[in-house]
């Protein structure tokens, strides 16, 4: 057979599972070879990207190409792709060789053939001597291993790993790492790895993918990833960050933190807003005055190899990582070089609310639900007007005394508030996003109860 | 104090519990080998009333109409409502509610209702082809009512496999007409042969709904029995309930050395 350049490729794959979009137009290539990871926050559609390549979903539209071959309509026991699923998912009443051999005795090959290559998976497994094993008699990582040496044992093109290692403790996890990875690279297999852990992304893979909301967000090796995050999201998920809304002044000149500084990218709009991460082990702490800035110790951990330190300065909260004790109180210098500036374009343009609305009469205002009063100056009745809502002005409540609810669609910490977006849809079928900033922290998907300030509210006609 | 006198309590309610379940059954051993046909005075030691049994051509008839009737009744209704759990599954959980309700009626009606409804239901098609109750109309009710107790063993069996292990073995080269016999028939197994028993017994010992249905020219043992209990007990009843005892106990204990050793087996 021949060897395609991508053994896998997704072309405009749509699928909705209850009218809920899960992925629209998705489209990505996966190289021949390669540890791939796709790596994202739970409901992000990684898991159905794979179960659309094993094939036990069917995308409502779209193309999977396997080797050069269009597969789409292909059933799942018709690909030479095989599966490590979550939670193992072994045939409890068949003891382990039974259990590897399973797709083996289904191409009818002959039984010596068989018990070769059984045994032979088994020991690149490191299970010499569990074939008569029931799975319930094994640990959680022996059992891991079953399910892959049940999925290897078949020479599939292409292996895919669903959050194989989730269920499994911590040294276990790290062994089983190093170990897949080995694997891997000894097999000269294609594995495609689903994972919502970022350092398990990060230590096994030649590329990750980095998904939220079923859109690619980042494809990278481990390295681009960390340290050029194309995104505030990916800055967020990936490791910890200190994430900073700024503004490029010009090429080479971006403004945060009350100040401009000199940094390495060029190529934005004089004066465009943009998204920049510092990274905390990249920020060093100076002698008072000597650095970019003066500030106070916080707070500080001991994480082991490092002490984490968050630090006072300008009204921000900066993560630091550094070897040193400081004690807390202690006045100190911040410091970082222009290179340790990454800087990303926003992941929602907006800064504040814009928002369409209707005057009900002379003196109430409509939108989205909400009515309220104004004595600013007197209206149209059913004239439309826009509103501009500051993000500060609007506070999360309990969902029962709030003025709209809202499901959270992104947060992300920058500095010392949460600049968090909520999507809305209204009647007339506009939709957007609602900015509020708020030092409260919460999970994305929560509904939320928002409720207005409506004296600082702007009305524009 | 207070738990020296519950500890006396719980330990002769236990007590009374299980001599109430047990004399009774004792009892009838012993008045099985009683020379009188008195029901109240032990005479002496015989075994007369055991070899008079297997002579009673009339009883030993019955036996055998109740055995084969269980058999077949439990074998059919086995393949029937395990082929009904396996369909429910599959429903919406909506539907699976709604199925699962009328699964349960039947089994928490009264027994005479069924019985007679199902007299009622017979007859009719009885008339249309001009036949008796007998064999084939006990069957019928038979497989009526123990293929509920069927699905209702069955189908948590079913529900436990896990999503997961199906992808599996699709995932494997298995195509879904063999998914049945690879995957899900060894899961479900051990419950299929524990409702097969089940039914067996509900079926052998039915009194009831036999008792509507049966006619007269195919008697059963519960049905025999009541009968002649209407009349006299004969002491061979009581050998009869006594081989059924021991027989009942035998099967028992073979079912526990099975669970023993598949037990043992597991561990390692």
């Amino acid at each position: 057979m021949k060897n395609f350049k991508h053994i896998i490729e997704l072309k405009n794959i749509s699928i909705s599972f209850n009218k809920e979009v899960i992925l629209e137009n998705f489209n990505i290539k996966i190289k021949s070879g390669k540890f791939v990871t796709l790596l994202g926050p739970s409901g992000c559609g990684k898991s159905t990207i794979l179960k659309i390549i094993a094939g036990l979903l069917k995308p409502d539209s779209g193309e999977t190409i396997f080797n050069g071959e269009n597969i789409t309509n292909l059933p799942p026991y018709k690909r030479n792709i095989n599966t490590v699923f979550q939670r193992y998912a072994l045939f409890s009443h068949l003891n382990v060789f039974e259990n590897i051999a399973f797709g083996l005795k289904i191409k009818n090959l002959p039984k010596d053939e068989i018990k070769e290559r059984v045994l032979n998976i088994l020991k690149t497994v490191n299970l010499k001597g569990f074939e008569k094993r029931k799975p319930f008699q094994l640990s959680g990582g022996q059992q891991q291993r079953v399910a892959i040496a049940r999925a290897l044992v078949n020479r599939p093109k292409l292996l895919l790993l669903d959050e194989p290692l989730s269920a499994l403790d911590v040294n276990l996890k790290q062994e089983m790492q190093f170990e897949l990875k080995e694997m891997q690279q000894n097999l000269n297999t294609t594995f495609v790895y689903v994972t919502h852990d970022q350092e398990e992304a990060l230590t096994m893979s030649d590329f990750v993918v980095v998904m939220n909301e079923g859109e690619i967000q980042q494809i990278g090796t481990p390295q681009e990833i960390y340290n050029e995050p194309q995104n505030a999201f990916v800055a967020d998920f990936i490791g910890q960050s200190n994430i900073l809304n700024g503004t490029m002044v010009k090429d080479y000149r971006i403004s945060f933190a009350n100040e401009v500084f000199e940094c390495v990218d060029k190529g934005f709009e004089k004066n465009q807003p943009v998204d920049l991460v510092i990274r905390p082990e990249d920020i060093l702490i100076v002698p008072e005055g000597e650095g970019k800035f003066n500030g106070v110790v916080d707070t500080i951990v001991f994480k082991g190899a490092h002490f984490e330190l968050e630090i006072l300065a300008r009204n921000i909260y900066w993560l630091v990582h550094t070897t040193k004790y400081y004690e807390k109180g202690k006045k100190v210098g911040l410091n970082f070089s222009p290179d340790d500036i990454h800087i990303m374009p926003k992941l929602f343009e907006q800064s504040t609310n814009i928002i369409k609305a209707v005057a009900v009469d002379e003196q109430t205002i409509s939108f989205l639900d909400v009515e309220f009063k104004t004595n600013e100056f007197k209206l149209k009745a059913n004239s439309k007007v826009k509103l501009i809502i500051p993000p500060k002005s609007i506070s999360l409540v309990s969902t029962d005394s709030a003025d709209l609810v809202l499901t959270l669609d992104s947060i992300i910490y920058k500095g010392s508030y949460n600049e968090m977006y909520f999507y809305y849809e209204d009647e007339d079928e506009n939709d957007g996003y609602i900015l509020v900033n708020s030092e409260y922290e919460e999970e994305v998907g929560t509904k939320l109860g928002l409720k207005f300030n409506f004296n600082e509210v702007k009305i524009l006609n | 104090m207070y738990n020296v006198s519950s500890k006396i309590v719980s330990k002769m309610s236990f007590a009374f519990i299980f001599l109430f379940l047990y004399i009774p059954i004792f009892i009838v051993i012993i008045f099985a080998c009683n020379s009188s046909k008195s029901r109240c005075v032990f005479e002496s030691f015989t075994l007369k009333w055991f070899s008079e049994l297997f002579k009673d051509k009339i009883i030993l008839e019955a036996f055998f109409n109740s055995l084969i009737l269980a058999l077949i009744s439990a074998i059919i209704a086995t393949v029937i409502g395990t082929l009904a759990a396996l369909k429910i599954t599959k429903l919406k959980k909506s539907k699976q509610n709604i199925f699962t309700g009328l699964n349960y009626i039947p089994i928490i009606n009264s027994d005479v209702i069924t019985g007679v409804s199902l007299m009622l239901f017979l007859k009719f098609f009885l008339n249309i082809f001009n036949k008796d109750f007998g064999f084939t109309t006990a069957l019928i009710a038979h497989i009526t009512i123990t293929m509920p107790y069927v699905v209702l063993f069955v189908m948590p069996k079913i529900k436990q496999i896990e999503p997961n292990t199906l992808n599996a073995a699709l995932d494997l080269g298995c195509s879904p007409n063999m998914l049945f016999f690879k995957i899900i028939l060894p899961n479900i197994a051990p419950s299929i042969v524990g409702a097969f028993m089940m039914a067996f017994a509900i079926s052998f010992d039915d009194f009831t709904i036999s008792y509507f249905t049966v006619g007269d020219s195919f008697q059963t043992l519960p049905v025999l029995i009541y009968s002649m209990v209407r009349r006299r007990i004969t002491p061979k009843i009581n050998a009869l309930f006594a081989i059924i005892f021991i027989l009942v106990i035998l099967i028992l204990i073979l079912i526990n050395i099975l669970n023993i050793n598949s037990n043992k087996s597991k561990e390692i």
